[in-house]
């Protein structure tokens, strides 16, 4: 079995680096490099801020991108191109051939977060040397925008699981917004009655909650990010990915495809 | 020529000159809208927390864009030497909701709206609004309440005000001991000449910033040099009671015990003495804000 799951996971991962995944990093560098003396000229005592307000922000953005547009064919592509039926005709379940795929579209988002990452941090330190203790708490922003990918690469493998591509796509991103105003549903349910609140309320509990995976403004002012907080958002982050994955599993175990 | 290289050729031609005829259309549009369209659009907006909402998680970036926006703004207009800077305080409003802890928008968006104009927008109601806004977000930064001590002192002269300001930022942890002198200084000698370099002397120790650090450092220069011009006019008048005339060079002054050597200002120049009794210094130019203070204290003599 692991070695069915790391087979499929290594060749998505190969599949994505193939299809230029990774020429996002040029961008990405070049964002960086540009920004910082860019916005000491045309700004007043921003240049740290406006680096790890960017970088940060710019690693999200483009991880989410990528898990999107890479995630809603993931399934579709495989059955489009008939490949589906050569890999299920061998000795892999389909839950296998899911699990796999998901594995190795996070996979493709790690070694991208991880080269952004070093990318940034050597931004850091050129423009804005030396680093300090504190520089600490972005390593901690960077693994809550992995875990809102966690999130988001269920969520596209679930809809790319009953639904074509676009509509994969476009429901995939509406619930990334949705979920970023997933406070705001709280809020709402708090201040209304009867069936509302309690439609609101447990949609608050259903959509994803990347509000709270998004610290970055925090550690772009030095604020610590606390322990409790890392831990929760872990353990949410994770058993959030498990429920959706598994119905994506569910999902796809019922799919006829014939 | 092959056909399919006389065909790229068209194409690129085609290209460019479509390319062109692109940039040209731009052009009219930037045109017809004006340097200031993408800026009025804040005008619009109903409020920074509504954009907040909109910016998906990511408005720690976006209030950066928008303190670029004001410093453009504000540069501009500084530049042009406008009279009026409409979009200033929305653009300041904008940025601070996005990051209610981007001190740096209050601590110099407060000083560009505060001073008169041309130098600034002349809207120290604003200013105080904007710096108690970032009060009331970062309680702890002391050194905004310094900022609204000076605002409350130089543009408001608002004495007790900003005795307070001076007051309640001296009591906030890690607080200069000097925010404690100036609370007493606005209690008992506010209109001191000595009381307002203390305070642009403190702006010019804060700042990191080169542009703020050279305003406050003219400032400073010009205090002083009026300070040195009022006390030496006093010598001169002094001088004039006990001889019956007013002397007409500096040397005369020494022997009377009036002067030690020939008085030089700020920047090491010698002072100028007129034949009227009047002192200047040599190179007014030196000196942006030369006379401002003197002219809203009028001289005792």
């Amino acid at each position: 079995m692991i070695s069915r799951l790391t087979a499929i996971t290594l060749n998505t991962f190969r599949e994505a680096v193939r299809d230029r995944v990774l020429y996002n990093l040029i961008v990405f560098v070049l964002i960086l490099l540009a920004s910082a003396p860019l916005f000491s000229q045309i700004s007043i005592d921003i240049e740290r801020l406006m680096l790890v307000n960017l970088g940060l922000s710019a690693i999200s953005i483009f991880g989410v991108i990528i898990a999107i547009f890479i995630g809603i064919g993931l399934v579709a592509k495989e059955i489009e191109k008939k490949t589906l039926y050569t890999i299920l005709a061998r000795p892999v379940r389909r839950w296998e051939f899911v699990v796999g795929k998901y594995l190795g579209l996070v996979l493709t988002l790690v070694t991208n977060a991880a080269f952004m990452t070093i990318g940034f941090f050597g931004a850091l330190l050129l423009y804005t040397r030396p680093l300090t203790r504190s520089d600490a708490s972005l390593l901690v922003a960077i693994y809550f925008i992995l875990l809102e990918f966690l999130i988001i690469t269920a969520l596209t493998l679930l809809f790319s699981s009953f639904s074509s591509p676009i509509f994969s796509a476009l429901f995939a991103f509406a619930l990334f917004v949705i979920g970023t105003f997933s406070e705001d549903l709280k809020n709402f349910a708090s201040m209304s009655h009867g069936i509302s609140r309690w439609g609101a309320s447990a949609a608050s509990w259903v959509i994803p909650n990347f509000a709270s995976l998004n610290v970055i403004s925090q550690v772009a002012h030095k604020q610590p990010v606390g322990g409790s907080l890392v831990l929760f958002n872990t353990a949410y982050a994770l058993l959030y990915t498990a429920t959706v994955t598994l119905g994506a599993v569910l999902i796809f175990e019922r799919r006829n495809l014939k | 020529m092959t056909v399919s290289r006389k065909h790229s050729v068209i194409a690129s031609l085609l290209l460019i000159g479509l390319f062109a005829g692109s940039v040209l259309a731009l052009r009219q549009i930037q045109l017809l809208r004006g340097n200031q369209a993408t800026l009025e659009d804040v005008l619009y907006l109903p409020s920074g927390k509504t954009i907040k909402r909109m910016s998906l998680g990511y408005s720690g970036l976006l209030a950066d864009i928008y303190w670029t926006r004001a410093v453009q703004y504000f540069g501009a207009a500084h530049m042009r030497r406008a009279e009026h800077y409409d979009l200033l305080y929305p653009l300041l409003d904008i940025t601070t909701d996005l990051d209610p802890q981007l001190i740096v928008a209050y601590e110099y968006g407060s000083v560009f709206l505060s001073q008169n104009p041309p130098e600034g927008a002349g809207e120290p109601d604003k200013a105080v609004a904007l710096v108690q806004k970032g009060i009331r977000e970062n309680p702890t930064y002391w050194r905004l309440y310094f900022t609204l001590g000076f605002i409350q002192f130089q543009d408001r002269h608002d004495y007790r005000a900003a005795q307070e300001a001076f007051e309640k930022g001296s009591q906030i942890h890690g607080a200069m001991p000097w925010m404690k002198v100036m609370a007493a200084r606005m209690a008992e000698k506010a209109d001191d000449i000595e009381t307002a370099m203390a305070l642009w002397n403190g702006v010019y120790e804060n700042t990191v910033d080169k542009d703020v650090k050279k305003t406050a450092l003219g400032h400073l220069q010009s205090l002083q040099a009026d300070a040195g011009i009022m006390e030496l006019e006093r010598r001169v008048q002094f001088y004039r009671e006990r001889t019956g005339s007013l002397p007409t060079d500096w040397p005369e002054l020494i022997p009377a015990g009036l002067l030690r050597g020939i008085p030089l200002d700020p920047t090491g120049d010698p002072y100028k003495l007129l034949p009227n009794g009047k002192v200047e210094v040599t190179d007014a130019n030196k000196y942006p804000y030369l006379g401002e203070w003197l002219q809203k204290h009028p001289k005792p003599f």
